[in-house]
């Protein structure tokens, strides 16, 4: 998809957040030294910076989430915004509203952000390309395409415990054919500069040609997760057991699910991660997600700031091309 | 103030000692013991630093990046080399020096303050300058001040650090 110049403004600032797909690795970096500074503000006494006040974010979830929508929300409301979600499964659409039309009805309330998680590929895309300008798009997920926040807050749990990049193997283990989750992770340690990216899953949970990506692809788990820094496991979705791409939960889990003996052959100082919500004792055993090198708490954590930090920049980033556009009548100071 | 023509730059040792002893006297005026020091980013936690050590503070010096304070935010957006505020005290009830190195228009210090308070309510907070610029536009005022300085249009100073400390006087063409 043609991204990037969607995504930033002519100063080559964000202006979109909608995928990672195509962002340089300055400003992936940029991202995440911001969101180390956020972390402080959840430290503070008062949790809230006054960056974003006077705005008004839109959650617009046309898909079912409390973790997404509620760190979003309270990402905004720590940059003082004033935030409003829309459930729009239970919503105007059901009405038979148009999304253009609920779009302008939403610009025509002032808005200056959405934040848009939908069933389908690319309607975050859509609607960056038509909102009015001015109004930032932030991805939160759409369809098997991408989930953008959540692979940068993986990519801050990464540095913040494992360190740099060019070092570290990544196991990625699941159902990587459904995972937007695991798409969006691919592309960022691709971008950030990872030493080896490693896909463990079922042929029948594997998308065709996704080793064109830079992944490495494992069957067997005790392979792939041989040595490997970070193990992200993924969410198996139960609607999958209807199909017929998996046998069993119990079959999945003895070949595919992350247990203590599995784990030992991992690197002794490994982290697990997981985008949540896990199943306990379907890809993860309850003591390894409990265990002390399991750091699935910190991700939540971490999304908070690293959120914060996307939608500060998106914002500014379209503060910059509005101005830019009346500018050149005497610079500031 | 004085110089009429050319401005010299102050030799930065001399004024330290004298801010040390001034902010000294001050906190005794005040009956202040135990102050807690903090720093603005980047040339105030410099500056803080040198009078931290010549103070014998018992808690380790506080930073503050007042980025996400400022109220400039909508004209030139976020900063690209953000740090994060680290206080290592509790800011409840403490006297707080606050240090920066140069004071404007005043409008730094009015984030500083209001992120200040996000951390909690200080009994009291001093404010430590170097250079005094005079050119304020809120009613905010220095306690300490290193020296005044007046500047011509078309010249800042430029603090370069955080070893050796220095003063640079830097001319910028307007338009």
């Amino acid at each position: 998809m043609q991204n990037t110049s969607l995504q930033l403004n002519q100063l080559g600032q964000l202006k979109h957040f909608l995928d990672v797909e195509g962002l340089s690795k300055e400003l992936l970096t940029e991202i995440l030294d911001t969101a180390d500074s956020f972390i402080s503000v959840g430290k503070q006494q008062v949790k809230k910076v006054p960056l974003l006040r006077g705005t008004t974010v839109v959650n617009l979830f046309f898909e079912a989430s409390t973790r997404t929508r509620t760190t979003f929300e309270l990402a905004a409301k720590r940059l003082s915004a004033d935030v409003i979600n829309m459930n729009i499964s239970t919503s105007a659409t059901s009405k038979g509203e148009s999304l253009m039309d609920m779009l302008r009805n939403l610009e025509a309330m002032d808005a200056d952000m959405f934040v848009v998680r939908h069933e389908n590929s690319g309607a975050p895309h859509f609607i960056a390309e038509y909102v009015t300008p001015n109004v930032a798009v932030v991805n939160a997920g759409d369809g098997r395409h991408a989930h953008p926040t959540q692979a940068m807050l993986d990519m801050a749990t990464i540095r913040r415990h494992k360190g740099d990049f060019e070092n570290l193997s990544v196991a990625i283990v699941g159902d990587i054919m459904h995972s937007r989750v695991a798409r969006s992770q691919i592309h960022a340690l691709k971008i950030l500069g990872a030493k080896e990216i490693r896909l463990i899953s079922p042929e029948t949970l594997l998308p065709p040609f996704i080793e064109n990506l830079g992944a490495t692809v494992y069957h067997d788990m005790r392979d792939g997760v041989a040595d490997v820094d970070v193990v992200i496991m993924l969410r198996l979705q139960k609607e999958r057991m209807q199909s017929a791409l998996l046998p069993s939960e119990q079959e999945f889990f003895n070949l595919y699910g992350l247990t203590e003996t599995k784990l030992k052959l991992a690197k002794s100082d490994a982290i697990i991660m997981h985008p949540g919500p896990i199943n306990r004792g379907v890809e993860i055993q309850s003591e390894v997600a409990d265990c002390d090198r399991s750091v699935i708490l910190n991700q939540v954590n971490y999304g908070i700031a690293v959120r914060m930090a996307i939608m500060s920049m998106a914002m500014a980033g379209q503060n910059q091309s509005s101005l830019s556009s009346i500018s050149d009548k005497g610079g500031e100071k | 103030m004085g110089d009429a023509n050319k401005m010299k730059l102050p030799d930065l040792d001399v004024v330290l000692k004298q801010m040390v002893l001034n902010l000294k006297e001050y906190l005794q005026d005040k009956s202040i013991d135990d102050p807690a020091m903090v720093g603005i980013h980047t040339g105030g936690v410099w500056l803080a630093e040198k009078l931290h050590s010549q103070l014998t503070l018992g808690d380790p010096l506080g930073e503050l990046d007042i980025t996400f304070y400022r109220d400039d935010f909508t004209r030139t957006g976020l900063h690209p080399s953000v740090k994060p505020s680290e206080l290592p005290f509790s800011v409840e009830d403490r006297h707080i020096i606050l240090v920066d190195d140069v004071i404007m228009s005043g409008r730094t210090i009015r984030a500083a303050l209001n992120e200040l308070f996000d951390y909690g309510r200080p009994a009291s907070v001093t404010l430590v300058a170097l250079f005094d610029l005079n050119a304020r536009e809120l009613p905010i005022g220095a306690d300490i001040v290193g020296q005044a300085l007046a500047l011509k249009e078309g010249e800042r100073v430029k603090l370069t650090g955080p070893n050796p400390l220095a003063v640079e006087l830097i001319h910028y063409s307007l338009s």
